[in-house]
């Protein structure tokens, strides 16, 4: 088991024939993601690496199945591919596009909302559901199969987590980058509630920052209520100023929210464990799970 | 990008919502014209920050000589680190009541904000903590925008029905604004009420969205270069930059991943002088363009960089490295950590071009922490 996505999704790329489109629908297909069609308006019709590109994402749908979408289209364009996909019905859509107009974002959102269907992102680098299927940028040689789910605000800090996991021989079910952007389709929430009903998942890293108040709210509606499995959190951004952004368009503290001293104290409070650096969620998730936490490299 | 208030008042008259008359004065004498022309005149220092009225640049002139004194004083001043290169002369408001109308956005409700107020003229957070009940907010659709009955329930709920006539169609413009120029911020504050019940924005306050800018190409804002000539120059670099108050430089990849590395720098004992983000599938000339920026950084005792390779490829970061080191002859020290795709290709190059790459970003940060408090002794 795990969550999103598996070696039965068939996964669709929007965006397959353009540069990030295509070396990471390369990458995706080496780690075994079962990948059944690219969209390209205007080239479709043809084929890259033997899949065939298609016009629209309704003909996609309707020629392959395709449930889930990966998008990698440039920014100007990003939020009209994601109504794309929701309106053809796609289940799952993971948008890795950063720097999306606020407003585009905002409407995107709201029709996804409306169709009923989940969206990733944007800003962030996928999921990978370890041993079966990845969409998006996560590297594929870091993972490994087995227990502990992640979620993460970040990028490149859910590949430390991933990597750090692995190496001290602990693996993970799925690996879920929510984004870093403040219009987001899932949050942590919705993300820990489907780890918490995943029987294969036996503890969850969660990877917050400064910024926003999701951290927060995952802790007082989620975790607090009684969340059944071991959480362990780590926030960054705790010596960053107030009033900057900091890389993310959404890491921002804006006078007295968003501090990562306001989320470590929700986190503690929620009953999760909060740790100081990424050797120390190393250590923690591998204790959770039942790993001896010397297996750990320095 | 932000906007100065006489620049944002332009784009309040073009859309309809009423602003004072004024003229912008580059000299005490065009000051003393302007007073000339409109009579008792605000003079304003035309800076992109708040708090100018507290630090002395807003100043109130009745006659031309006034205006002249009181702009020879204001031009030439610095605010927060900007210098006051204009001020915005405009016709004293005869003000009964201050309110506030802006929108922002609600990160939680995953929408823009129209926020009215009964009270304004202070920062609007400073109401939500003194008087809540002044306030009140809605979340239009984002696709259909504010109907007027949801306008009027707005107003009715800030208790200014009395106003609801004028105020209306204020709102109404005021989201069209926002709409037509991707504001992420845009305020009337205070939005004055006159001694002819009249309503007014007497200040203003516009942001947009850099992630729009290519929407709004033919627009010019506020000139930010006196903020920081070094963020200055990383936005010129098209680098994700800002500056700290520490020594030890900082470049990684990820947003999250350079916060946490500034994060450890201080967990070991130093403090970051910047945080410096390359992004994803940063090529070679970019982490040169980066080295060369801190490079140029008096306060930097030391340089990490931190790479977890994604999109960003470790192959690509040696070489602009190893280049940035040659070319711009390094004197501070530098340390790298560096892993993810393509990480043995990027260690091997580093490290036959003499740089030891670390095996941990909290090694690496000891280790930077280390060496540059010996060379700064």
């Amino acid at each position: 088991m795990s969550i999103l996505l598996s070696k039965a999704s068939r996964v669709l790329v929007q965006g397959l024939t353009g540069r990030e489109g295509s070396f990471h629908a390369e990458q995706m297909k080496a780690y075994g993601t079962n990948i059944v069609a690219g969209v390209s308006p205007g080239k479709g019709g043809s084929s890259q690496m033997g899949i065939p590109i298609f016009d629209t994402v309704v003909d996609a749908r309707r020629e392959t199945g395709a449930d889930v979408s990966g998008i990698f289209v440039p920014a100007p364009f990003a939020a009209d591919a994601i109504m794309e996909a929701a309106a053809a019905g796609v289940g799952l859509i993971v948008c890795i596009t950063e720097g999306i107009p606020l407003y585009d974002m905002v409407r995107a959102r709201a029709f996804v909302a409306d169709a009923g269907v989940k969206l990733i992102g944007p800003n962030c680098p996928g999921l990978v559901t370890a041993g079966q299927a990845k969409v998006g940028i996560i590297p594929n040689h870091i993972n490994r199969e087995g227990s502990v789910g992640i979620v993460s605000r970040s990028g490149t800090l859910t590949y430390e987590v991933i990597q750090g996991l692995s190496q001290a021989g602990v693996g993970q079910t799925t690996s879920v980058g929510i984004g870093g952007d403040p219009i987001l389709g899932l949050s942590f929430k919705e993300v820990l509630r489907l780890f918490k009903g995943d029987p294969a998942t036996r503890a969850v890293v969660m990877i917050g920052e400064i910024g926003g108040s999701d951290e927060e709210a995952a802790a007082d509606e989620v975790i607090s209520p009684g969340f059944g499995k071991p959480v362990i959190g780590f926030i960054s951004g705790r010596t960053a100023p107030p009033g900057k952004r900091m890389g993310h368009a959404g890491a921002i503290i804006s006078g007295n929210t968003g501090t990562a001293a306001s989320k470590l104290k929700a986190l503690t409070q929620a009953g999760a464990q909060v740790c100081d650096t990424i050797e120390e969620v190393v250590a923690a998730a591998a204790a959770a799970v039942g790993q001896p936490s010397s297996a750990m490299p320095r | 990008m932000k906007f100065l208030e006489y620049q944002v008042k332009e784009r309040f008259r073009a859309a309809g919502i009423p602003v004072p008359d004024g003229r912008l004065a580059r000299t005490p004498d065009e000051a003393a014209l302007a007073a000339g022309a409109l009579g008792p005149i605000a003079v304003k220092a035309q800076v992109p920050i708040g708090g100018r009225g507290k630090a002395g640049g807003i100043k109130l002139a009745r006659t031309a000589a006034d205006a002249k004194r009181v702009a020879g004083e204001i031009l030439g001043m610095t605010i927060k680190g900007y210098t006051v290169k204009e001020v915005w002369c405009e016709t004293a408001q005869d003000i009964t009541r201050e309110l506030y109308l802006g929108l922002t956005l609600d990160r939680d409700a995953r929408k823009p904000v129209l926020i009215l107020s009964a009270k304004g003229g202070m920062e609007i957070e400073e109401v939500a903590e003194t008087h809540p009940e002044a306030i009140a907010k809605l979340h239009p659709d984002p696709w259909r925008g504010p109907l007027p009955f949801e306008v009027r329930d707005l107003i009715f709920r800030s208790g200014l029905g009395p106003l609801q006539v004028q105020l209306t169609p204020l709102v109404v413009k005021l989201y069209a604004l926002a709409r037509t120029y991707d504001a992420l911020t845009i305020e009337i504050n205070p939005l004055a009420l006159t001694q002819d019940g009249g309503l007014v924005a007497a200040d203003g306050k516009l942001e947009i969205d850099e992630n729009a800018m290519f929407r709004h190409k033919d627009l010019h804002g506020a000139d930010e270069s006196d903020e920081d000539p070094l963020e200055a120059e990383a936005r010129r670099r098209k680098l994700t930059y800002v500056r700290l108050d520490g020594s030890i430089g900082v470049i990684g990849n990820g947003a999250g991943l350079v916060m946490n590395t500034l994060d450890l720098v201080q967990r070991e004992g130093g403090r970051a002088a910047n945080f410096l983000d390359v992004g994803g599938g940063a090529k070679a000339e970019v982490v040169h363009s980066a080295l060369e920026l801190l490079a140029g950084d008096p306060h930097v005792k030391g340089i990490l960089i931190n790479i977890f390779g994604g999109i960003t490829r470790g192959d690509e970061v040696a070489h602009g490295i190893i280049d940035a080191s040659r070319d711009l002859n390094l004197k501070p020290p530098l340390v790298v950590r560096m892993t993810g795709t393509r990480e043995e290709e990027g260690r091997q190059l580093l490290r036959e071009a003499g740089i030891t790459p670390e095996a941990t970003a909290t090694g690496a940060a000891r280790k930077i922490v280390e060496l540059a408090s010996a060379t700064g002794q």
